[in-house]
C-alpha cells in the first residue's frame, strides 16, 4: 500500500479508534479539599490559596460534600453505576503545578462507572458511546513560561479545584464523531449546572486516545495520547492528523509507538511531548489522611430523582413542536440558549417553530461565537416570545419586528416600546389619511388597478409604508386600499 | 520555693491555682534553665519573648480568678513538627531550615486557648524518623542521666525537656514508639493516644495512618491534664474521631484492683537486656500487688510488625514528603534546570536516614512491587490489629516493656540501620493497630531509667492513666530526678 496523500485516502483503508478523557471543572463554591474560593482569576495570581492550596507543611484534606453530589449528578446523567463508597488514592509526581508532590485522585475504586452517552453517529443513527468511569480528583496548578526569562512562574488559584475526570470507552469512529460526543457531554454537565463548559477558560478539557486500524480487521492498534486540544475544532484537527500520520506510518512498513503528543493549533500538528519509557509511575496508594467516601443513604435515589430534563429528551421535545433539527440541536448544545428558548415557550408556546427560527437567525447572530451570553443578555425571553407573536398575527410588519428587536436587547420593555411605536399601527383613521394621500398622489397606478392590473397593489402599500415610516402594518393597508379603490 | 523544676505539671498547676506562683516566675525559671542546660540540645527554638507574653496575660486571668483550664499558665515545649504560627518550625531538617509557617496547627491552639505558655520547639530525629534523637540536622540531643548517651526519639527534645526540668510537660509525636520510646530512656511518662484522639492537623506528617501526637510528663495526672486538652474532635482532620471525650482525670485513684492485665509471651524473648527484664517482671510484680490480675496472652503476629511497619511508613512517608521540593517554601538547592533543582534540593536538604526511608517507600509503592509489598503489609496490618482485638476480648489492659534496652552510646547503632529499626520492636505494633500504649517509668537499670509499657483498646485512655496513677503511688520510680 502506498503512502497516503490526504485524510480520505487514509480512510480509505484504516478506521480510527478513539477514546476521550475529559477532565470537568466543577462549579462549586470551594475547592475540593480546601475552603479556597473556586474562581477563575488569572490577573490575581495566587490570590484565592489557603495554606493547603500550597501544600504547606501539615496541612490536611477536608472534602467539600458539594462536590460528591455534582459528580454523582453527572454520573446518574450519564447512565453510571454509582459506588456508594469509592476510595480516595494519591498519584505522585513531581511537577511544580503539584503542590504537594501529588494528587488526590480516585483509582482503583471511582465514584461512577459504566455509563454511557447516546450521540449522533456519521451514519445519522444514534450511537451509545460507552463511559468507562468517572473519577474526582485535584486540579493543578498553572504554570506560567515568561517568554526569555530564566525562570516559570506558578498560579496557584487552580490548584485543588474540583475536576471530575470523564473517561470514554475507545468507541469513537471519526474525528466528527469525537467532536459531537464531547459537544453532547458538555451540553449534559451544563444541563445539570455541574459544570461551566468554558473551553477557552479551561473548565472542560479534553485528551484524545487515537489509534487506527486496517477496515475489516479487530484488534486495535498502538494508540496515542493527544494533549492540548481544548477546541471542537482543534480536536477534530488534531485527530485528522493522527489519522494520517499513522496510516502514513504504517503504510510504509514502520511502527506506532505508544507516546503522548502534544497539539500545535497554530501549525495544526501533532508532535511527541513523552514516550512510553518516560511515562510516569504514579505509585498509586490510597491516601491515608481520607477515610473512603461513603455516599449517605438516599443520596443517589434524591439526586435521580431531581436531574433536569436532559439534551437528549430536551431535543426529542423540541422536535416534536415542529422545531427544525438544526436549531432544536443548536438549542440542546448550549445549555443557555436552550434555557432562554424554554423560558420563551412559556410564554408563548403556540409560536415555538417561529421563536425557533427568529432566536437561531438573529438571536444568535448578534452573540456571534459567544452563544452562552445569552444568560446576560438585557433581551427577555418572554418579550422576544411576545414579539415573534405579534408578527405571527400580522400585528406587526417585519421591519417593525427587526426594529423592536433592537430595543429589546437594550433591555427596554416590550409594551413600552409599542407605546412609543404604535400609537398609529392601530389607528385606522391615521392610516386612511395615508392611504388617501397616495391615492390622491397616484392617479395613474390607481388608474392601472382599476383596470384590472391588481400587482400595482404592491407599489401602493410601498407608498404608503413609506410615509408611515415603516409603522404601517402592510396588511392593514392593503384592506384599506381595496376598500377604497373597489368599493369607491 | 526553688525548686519547682522538680515538680509535676499537676503540682504546678495547683500551685497556680493557689497563687502560690506565678506563670512569669515558672516562666522565667524556664527560660533560664533551657539556657542553663542548652548543652543537651533539647530545644531547636526558644520563643522567650511569646512564652513571657503568654505568662503575663496568664497571672492577669489568674489574679481575675478566670483561668481557662488547669493548663494556664503552665510552661510546655512542643516537638518541632507541630506547626506554630511565626515561630520557626524545622522537623529538625535543614530543608526546612528557617521556615516560619503563616498558621498554627490544632496543638499550639487549642493549648493557647487553654491558656498554656508555649517556650519553644524541641530537637527530633528528623521528621521524626529515628529512635535515638541523633539523627536530627541540629545535633544529637543528650540523655540527662548520662550525657554520653542517647535520650531516645523521635522526641528527643520534647522527653529531654521534661526529664531535665525545662519545662513542665510537652508534646511529641509517636508513629512507631517516638513518645514512648524516649520517655522510657529519660525516666518519666509517655501517652501515644488511640489513632484518631487527637488532631493531626497542622503536625508535620510522617506515616499519615500512623502518626499521633501525645504528652509527656511526670505523672500520670500530667499526661491526663494535657491529653484533656488536646483530645477531641477536629473537623480540620478527616480521620479525627468524633467519640466523646472522658474526664481522663476522674479516675485516676481507682486503683488496679480488678483489671485484668494481658502479658504477651511474644513480647518476653531473646535480644531483652537481662537488665531491662529484671525492671518488668518487678513492674508486673507490682501491678499484681495492687490487685491486677496477669494472664499470660498471645499476640502471634508480632513478629511481623517491624517488617509491616517499615514498609508501611517509608510507603506514607515517601508521599508525605514530595513536597519538600525547594520551591514554594523551605531551602532551594542552586541548579537553574528543574530535574536538577529537584533532586540537589532533596539530596541536600534530607538527612541519610530520611532520604533512605524515601527510597525504600518509593520503591514499595512501585509498579510491579505493589502487591508484594504494601498489599501485603496492609493485609498483615488487620491480622496485627486482630491480634489485639482478641486480647482486649479477654483482658483489660496488656503490660510489656517499652524498650529492649537502656539509653545507648551517641555513637553506637549508628553505622546500623536494622539495629536501630529493633529499637522499636515493642511499641510499633501498637502504631499499626492504632490502640493507645503509654511508657512509665519502672525503675534502673545499671543506673539508667527504664520504661514498662502499657496497652489499652481503642479508646482505653482513663484506664491506661488510672493503672499508671496506681503504679505511681505504689512506686518511687517517677519521683527520680536526673542530676543537675
Amino acid at each position: 500500500m502506498s503512502a497516503p496523500s490526504s485524510l480520505a485516502e487514509a480512510l480509505l483503508h484504516y478506521e480510527v479508534v478513539i477514546g476521550l478523557e475529559v477532565h470537568a471543572q466543577l462549579k462549586t463554591q470551594s475547592k475540593l479539599f480546601s475552603p479556597a474560593a473556586n474562581v477563575y482569576d488569572p490577573d490575581h495570581p495566587n490570590a484565592h490559596v489557603t495554606p493547603y492550596c500550597l501544600g504547606l507543611p501539615g496541612v490536611l484534606p477536608v472534602l467539600n460534600q458539594a462536590v460528591v453530589e455534582m459528580a454523582v449528578r453527572a454520573g446518574l446523567a450519564l447512565s453510571c453505576q454509582i459506588r456508594e463508597r469509592s476510595v480516595w488514592s494519591r498519584k505522585q509526581y513531581f511537577y511544580p503545578d503539584l503542590p504537594k508532590g501529588y494528587q488526590i485522585s480516585q483509582y482503583d475504586q471511582p465514584i461512577c462507572e459504566h455509563g454511557h452517552l447516546q450521540i449522533q453517529g456519521d451514519d445519522g443513527q444514534p450511537r451509545p458511546i460507552g463511559i468507562t468511569r468517572i473519577h474526582i480528583e485535584e486540579d493543578a496548578g498553572k504554570s506560567v513560561h515568561v517568554e526569555g526569562a530564566p525562570f516559570s512562574l506558578v498560579d496557584y488559584n487552580r490548584a485543588g479545584v474540583p475536576l471530575i475526570e470523564i473517561v470514554s470507552e475507545p468507541d469513537l469512529r471519526s474525528a466528527q464523531e469525537a467532536s459531537r460526543y464531547l459537544k453532547a457531554l458538555r451540553a449534559v454537565l451544563m444541563t445539570l449546572e455541574v459544570c461551566d463548559g468554558n473551553m477557552e477558560e479551561g473548565s472542560f478539557r479534553c485528551d484524545a486516545n487515537v489509534s487506527i486500524r486496517p477496515r475489516g480487521t479487530l484488534p486495535f492498534g498502538t494508540r496515542c495520547e493527544l494533549k492540548n486540544i481544548n477546541s471542537f475544532r482543534f480536536v477534530e484537527q488534531a485527530i485528522e492528523f493522527e489519522i494520517v500520520r499513522h496510516a502514513r506510518v504504517l503504510s510504509e512498513g514502520g511502527k506506532i509507538e505508544l507516546e503522548t503528543r502534544l497539539f500545535d493549533s497554530a501549525k495544526k500538528e501533532t508532535r511527541s511531548m513523552r514516550s512510553k519509557e518516560e511515562a510516569h509511575d504514579y505509585r498509586y496508594f490510597p491516601d491515608p489522611d481520607l477515610p473512603p467516601l461513603q455516599l449517605p443513604a438516599g443520596l443517589v435515589a434524591r439526586l435521580q430523582a431531581d436531574l433536569p430534563e436532559l439534551p437528549a429528551k430536551k431535543l426529542e421535545r423540541y422536535l416534536s413542536l415542529g422545531v427544525p433539527e438544526e436549531a432544536a440541536q443548536t438549542f440542546v448544545e448550549e445549555r443557555d440558549v436552550a434555557l432562554f428558548f424554554d423560558q420563551a415557550l412559556v410564554a408563548r408556546p403556540e409560536v415555538a417553530v417561529g421563536l425557533s427560527h427568529l432566536i437561531k437567525g438573529e438571536v444568535l447572530r448578534e452573540l456571534k461565537d459567544q452563544p452562552a451570553a445569552i444568560r446576560d443578555a438585557k433581551l427577555k425571553p418572554a418579550d422576544l416570545a411576545e414579539l415573534v407573536a405579534l408578527r405571527e398575527a400580522d400585528r406587526i410588519s417585519s421591519t417593525q419586528q427587526k426594529k423592536l428587536l433592537q430595543g429589546l436587547w437594550r433591555g427596554e420593555p416590550l409594551a413600552q416600546l409599542l407605546a412609543a411605536e404604535g400609537s398609529q399601527i392601530d389607528d385606522e383613521a391615521a392610516l386612511q389619511a395615508i392611504v388617501d394621500e397616495v391615492i390622491a398622489g397616484a392617479p395613474a397606478e390607481v388608474e392601472k388597478f382599476r383596470s384590472g392590473k391588481t400587482q400595482v397593489m404592491g407599489f401602493l402599500v410601498g407608498q404608503a409604508m413609506k410615509k408611515s415610516g415603516g409603522k404601517a402594518k402592510p396588511p392593514l393597508l392593503k384592506a384599506l386600499f381595496e376598500k377604497k379603490l373597489n368599493g369607491g | 520555693m526553688s525548686n519547682w523544676h522538680q515538680r509535676s505539671l499537676t503540682e504546678v498547676s495547683q500551685a497556680l491555682a493557689a497563687g502560690q506562683v506565678t506563670s512569669t516566675t515558672l516562666t522565667e525559671m524556664c527560660l533560664s534553665r533551657i539556657e542553663a542546660h542548652s548543652k543537651l540540645n533539647a530545644f531547636l527554638h526558644v520563643d522567650a519573648a511569646g512564652a513571657k507574653a503568654a505568662a503575663q496575660s496568664s497571672d492577669q486571668r489568674r489574679a481575675k480568678g478566670a483561668a481557662l483550664s488547669p493548663l494556664d499558665g503552665v510552661p510546655l515545649a512542643l516537638k518541632d513538627l507541630i506547626i506554630t504560627e511565626g515561630v520557626p518550625t524545622t522537623a529538625a531538617s535543614k530543608i526546612l531550615a528557617g521556615y516560619l509557617p503563616p498558621y498554627d496547627g490544632a496543638m499550639p491552639r487549642r493549648l493557647k486557648a487553654a491558656g498554656a505558655v508555649i517556650l519553644g520547639k524541641t530537637n527530633l530525629d528528623e521528621f521524626a524518623m529515628g529512635s535515638s534523637g541523633v539523627y536530627s540536622a541540629f545535633g544529637p540531643t543528650l540523655n540527662p542521666w548520662d550525657q554520653a548517651r542517647v535520650p531516645g526519639g523521635s522526641s528527643s527534645g520534647s522527653a529531654v525537656a521534661v526529664a531535665a526540668g525545662l519545662c513542665f510537660g510537652a508534646l511529641g509525636t509517636d508513629t512507631g514508639g517516638s513518645i514512648r520510646q524516649p520517655a522510657s530512656l529519660t525516666g518519666i511518662l509517655g501517652l501515644k493516644p488511640t489513632y484518631s484522639r487527637v488532631s493531626r492537623a497542622g503536625t508535620i506528617a510522617f506515616a499519615s495512618s500512623l502518626d499521633q501526637v501525645g504528652p509527656f510528663g511526670r505523672s500520670a495526672s500530667d499526661l491526663a491534664i494535657q491529653l484533656q486538652v488536646i483530645a477531641g474532635h477536629d473537623p480540620e482532620d478527616s480521620t479525627s474521631s468524633s467519640a466523646p471525650v472522658p474526664d481522663y482525670s476522674a479516675n485516676l485513684g481507682r486503683g488496679l484492683s480488678g483489671l485484668k492485665v494481658g502479658v504477651p509471651s511474644e513480647y518476653f524473648v531473646a535480644g531483652m537486656d537481662p537488665g531491662v527484664e529484671q525492671v518488668v517482671q518487678a513492674g508486673l510484680e507490682v501491678l499484681r500487688e495492687q490487685g491486677a490480675t496477669l494472664v499470660p496472652i498471645s499476640l502471634p503476629h508480632t513478629q511481623y510488625a517491624l517488617s509491616v511497619y517499615y514498609v508501611l511508613c517509608t510507603a506514607e512517608a515517601s508521599s508525605n514528603l514530595a513536597r519538600y521540593d525547594g520551591l514554594r517554601y523551605g531551602v532551594r538547592a542552586q541548579e537553574k534546570e528543574l530535574r536538577r533543582l529537584y533532586a540537589a534540593t532533596r539530596h541536600q536538604g534530607f538527612g541519610h536516614e530520611v532520604q533512605r526511608r524515601i527510597v525504600l517507600g518509593t520503591f514499595v509503592l512501585s509498579a510491579g512491587y505493589y502487591d508484594a509489598y504494601y498489599g501485603r503489609a496492609q493485609k498483615v496490618r488487620s491480622l496485627i490489629r486482630q491480634d489485639f482485638e482478641r486480647a482486649f476480648q479477654e483482658v483489660d489492659l496488656i503490660a510489656t516493656p517499652t524498650s529492649p534496652v537502656t539509653a545507648w552510646k551517641l555513637d553506637e547503632r549508628q553505622t546500623d540501620p536494622l539495629s536501630m529499626y529493633l529499637a522499636d520492636v515493642y511499641t510499633l505494633a501498637v502504631n499499626l493497630a492504632g490502640i493507645p500504649g503509654l511508657s512509665m517509668p519502672a525503675g534502673f537499670a545499671a543506673g539508667l531509667p527504664v520504661g514498662l509499657q502499657l496497652l489499652g483498646p481503642w479508646f482505653g485512655e482513663p484506664e491506661l492513666l488510672r493503672a499508671a496513677a496506681a503504679f505511681e503511688r505504689a512506686t518511687v520510680h517517677a519521683q527520680a530526678r536526673p542530676p543537675e
